[in-house]
């Protein structure tokens, strides 16, 4: 009868198929293109993209440029651990590092600047997961994501880490503000 | 000689060897579904933010070890046990070599252990996923590699079955599409196998000192080779078994043999590149290579999922309606036998995998809408839904069919397992839903601490967040009663139900053959084809054999299409990124 049988005919393949399927099949095919063509059309009509732009990079070159800004750019110091806050000028390289269980340093943005964001991470895998806004992207050890980004609402964000990094993980946050 | 028995049942022919294999293997499966599911119990009490129960570092080990104990251990097991019942069983063959089906056994068991001491020894609190360059202890790698070639063991001695069955002519005309569907998880495995391997032996050789450096980002790629394609692997068998029990339940035939074994060799040309779903956020990776394989080479996979979601519950509907069943378009899904746990579960698997699990799926490995997804809680709410609601769920419905064929036990309680389906089906759906909720407001999974108590930072999720990770905590909760309930069923039939047959004793259910006069020598009679209906012939293909399932996967289609562009909305209102 059936499905655990040998099909009922020798060539099975030379049955005509139902229109149902056939039907069916196009409409899923037709769809299926659709959900493809968005990908490439949101590259160049929409606005959120993952940058191209990626580097290798050694830990020891990436801190040098993160305190070359802070030097630059440092505006203030937060907390009992001293994290510097940096105010790059507007369309300037940020460079933000992500290490065990730290995002260093913290920004201070101007919103509807662009910046070019240079990411990564110095021991392990790490998760950049900006709230409440809800951006999140990979932090892969080795290698540097080059993003341009242009906050465009106000106010203060948080950096969570959602990439698990060993036992502290849960205590890992950075800060944005973004200023008017 | 090879020795056989026939189930007076269902008239299916049981080889000796692949017989007490499958019993092994499903009992070892079973196992190992307990352990993930105490563990389970574990992880929800824990991320429920009112009773958070766990301290954080045996949160972090138990999750590793939940992870791996059902997404690997428990899974594929079972799949030896679903891959020697199709290639054996279905074909009334004799099992090849089965001496070395047992050593891929051993394997895997030794395997299993050794990755599980590893991680409760507490220095492999590494996660499923295990990246470097976190570092594990070597016998976590070590484990997982010999549970992989015990595995691969085990495919070819499928491979070498489906030879044997040739050469002897077990069967006329060509395979039945269950162990067609069976052939294509299997090589998927071989795939999926290989590439474990390609990753772990030299992760391996690094945990103890030969290699100095292990690129992380190369072990991201070639890493979720493994751990995505592993879950084709259950995505192939799992529609295998919902093409048998609509076979066993309904006698129902393919609507088309050869739409759905097309739609299966789509799964083969294209299922895996669908491991770029997990790298869509990466950085050193193009957007060129990003698009094409997370989608599939545009979605031919996901298009033989929609093929295959139309033609299993269509075959039903073809042979419910060919028993009188003809009123309105629904009156063959409203009488089936929804006291059936084999049908109730296997069309709760359906159903949730395609609309929980399918589409949160093709949405979320959507190359931009991975920006607002990726490491959220979200993720582990789909794949609980397609791994959990549509795999296991479906190994469940096959397990209520196996106990009295295979196992020769009457089933105990069947109230309990009436309704197993049901309360399985409905706290796992509530905690799909509910973590994909949470993930959209930006919820972290593998997160000991969503509430950062006591962190100078600070940071609050909105209130919402914390109700819905709530009513999935309730949910998870409900999962594991459900899951306990199955075990309660089919391990306590195997243990206390009635015996159908004289030999069926307590350590026959365990994988110890039955006493050799429950077996003939003689070689089964050739398997037939499957009877020549006059369906395809009077049939005019023009009209809908099928029309209920139509309008099923139009809503499904429907809700997909609304669901995906929601979606992109959101996206865009998130900071412009290029």
């Amino acid at each position: 009868m059936t499905s655990f049988m040998p099909p009922a005919q020798k060539n099975w393949w030379a049955v005509p198929v139902g229109r149902q399927e056939i039907v069916w099949i196009g409409i899923a095919l037709v769809w299926c293109l659709i959900m493809f063509f968005m990908m490439p059309y949101w590259h160049m009509y929409g606005k959120q993209n993952i940058s191209n732009e990626g580097y290798r990079v050694t830990p020891v070159k990436f801190q040098a440029k993160v305190n070359e800004m802070i030097e630059k750019y440092k505006v203030r110091e937060v907390g009992a651990m001293k994290i510097p806050v940096v105010a790059p000028p507007e369309g300037s390289d940020v460079y933000l590092m992500a290490r065990l269980w730290q995002w260093y340093p913290m920004l201070e943005l101007k919103k509807d600047a662009s910046y070019r964001l240079h990411i990564t991470s110095i021991d392990w895998n790490h998760g950049f997961s900006l709230q409440p806004v809800n951006i999140n992207l990979q932090v892969v050890p080795g290698y540097e994501m080059v993003l341009n980004v242009t906050p465009d609402k106000a106010g203060e964000y948080t950096i969570v880490c959602n990439e698990y990094c060993g036992i502290m993980h849960h205590t890992m946050l950075g800060k944005i503000w973004v200023k008017e | 000689m090879a020795q056989f028995r026939q189930c007076p049942d269902t008239g299916l022919f049981f080889h000796k060897e692949a017989e007490n294999l499958m019993k092994a293997n499903a009992v070892a499966g079973a196992v190992c579904l307990l352990i993930a599911g105490i563990l389970a119990l574990l992880v929800v009490l824990t991320r429920w933010p009112a009773v958070h129960l766990l301290p954080a570092d045996a949160f972090y080990m138990v999750l590793t070890a939940h992870g791996i104990c059902a997404l690997i251990f428990w899974v594929i097991f079972f799949e030896m046990a679903i891959l020697y019942f199709a290639g054996s069983t279905l074909l009334r063959s004799r099992l090849a070599t089965p001496r070395w089906a047992w050593a891929g056994f051993a394997l895997m068991i030794i395997g299993a252990i050794m990755t599980l001491v590893a991680i409760f020894q507490g220095n492999s609190s590494v996660m499923m996923t295990s990246y470097v360059p976190m570092r594990a202890a070597p016998s976590f790698y070590l484990g997982l590699i010999l549970f992989a070639v015990g595995a691969l063991i085990g495919c070819f001695v499928y491979l070498g079955t489906l030879v044997v069955a040739k050469n002897e002519k077990t069967y006329e005309g060509s395979v039945p599409l269950v162990t067609f569907g069976g052939t294509v998880a299997c090589i998927i495995a071989i795939f999926t196998i290989a590439s474990g391997a390609e990753i772990l032996i030299p992760t391996y050789l690094w945990s103890i000192g030969y290699i100095s450096h292990i690129d992380p980002a190369m072990y991201r790629v070639i890493w979720w080779a493994l751990g995505h394609s592993s879950q084709q692997i259950n995505v192939s068998a799992h529609v295998a078994v919902w093409y048998l029990i609509a076979g066993v339940i309904f006698g129902a035939r393919p609507m088309s043999e050869k739409v759905s074994r097309a739609a299966y060799l789509l799964y083969i040309f294209f299922l895996q590149l669908a491991s770029a779903h997990h790298l869509l956020t990466d950085p050193g990776i193009s957007s060129d290579w990003k698009v094409f394989n997370t989608s599939y080479a545009m979605y031919l996979a996901v298009l033989a999922s929609m093929i295959h979601g139309l033609t299993v519950p269509g075959a039903i509907e073809v042979a419910q309606r060919k028993k009188g069943l003809t009123n309105g378009a629904f009156e063959w899904l409203r009488k089936a036998p929804w006291g059936n746990p084999v049908f109730s579960g296997m069309f709760i698997s359906l159903v949730g995998f395609g609309f929980l699990g399918g589409i949160s799926g093709v949405v979320m490995g959507t190359e931009q809408i991975s920006i607002i997804i990726h490491n959220t809680i979200y993720v582990p709410g789909h794949f609980h839904a397609t791994v959990v609601i549509g795999t296991t769920m479906a190994w469940m419905a096959l397990t209520y069919l196996l106990i009295p064929v295979l196992f020769r036990r009457k089933m105990i309680l069947p109230v309990v397992a009436k309704w197993q389906p049901y309360v399985f089906g409905l706290g796992m759906s509530l905690v799909a839903i509910f973590h994909m909720a949470a993930g959209t407001l930006g919820v972290a999974r593998r997160h000991w601490d969503m509430g950062f108590a006591g962190n100078p930072l600070g940071f609050e999720y909105p209130a919402t967040a914390y109700l819905l990770m709530g009513i999935a905590g309730v949910g998870g909760v409900i999962g594991v009663i459900g899951g306990a309930m199955y075990l309660i069923v089919t391990v306590g039939s195997l243990i206390f139900g009635q015996p159908l047959q004289k030999e069926a004793g307590f350590l026959q259910s365990f994988g110890v053959p039955l006493a050799d006069s429950a077996y003939t020598n003689e070689k089964p009679a050739r398997l037939p084809m499957a009877p020549a209906e006059a369906v395809e012939s009077h049939h005019d293909h023009s009209e809908f054999e099928a029309p209920g399932t139509f309008i099923l996967a139009m809503v499904l289609l429907v809700s997909f299409v609304v669901y995906y562009f929601i979606n992109w909305k959101y996206l865009s209102e998130v900071w412009p990124l290029s």
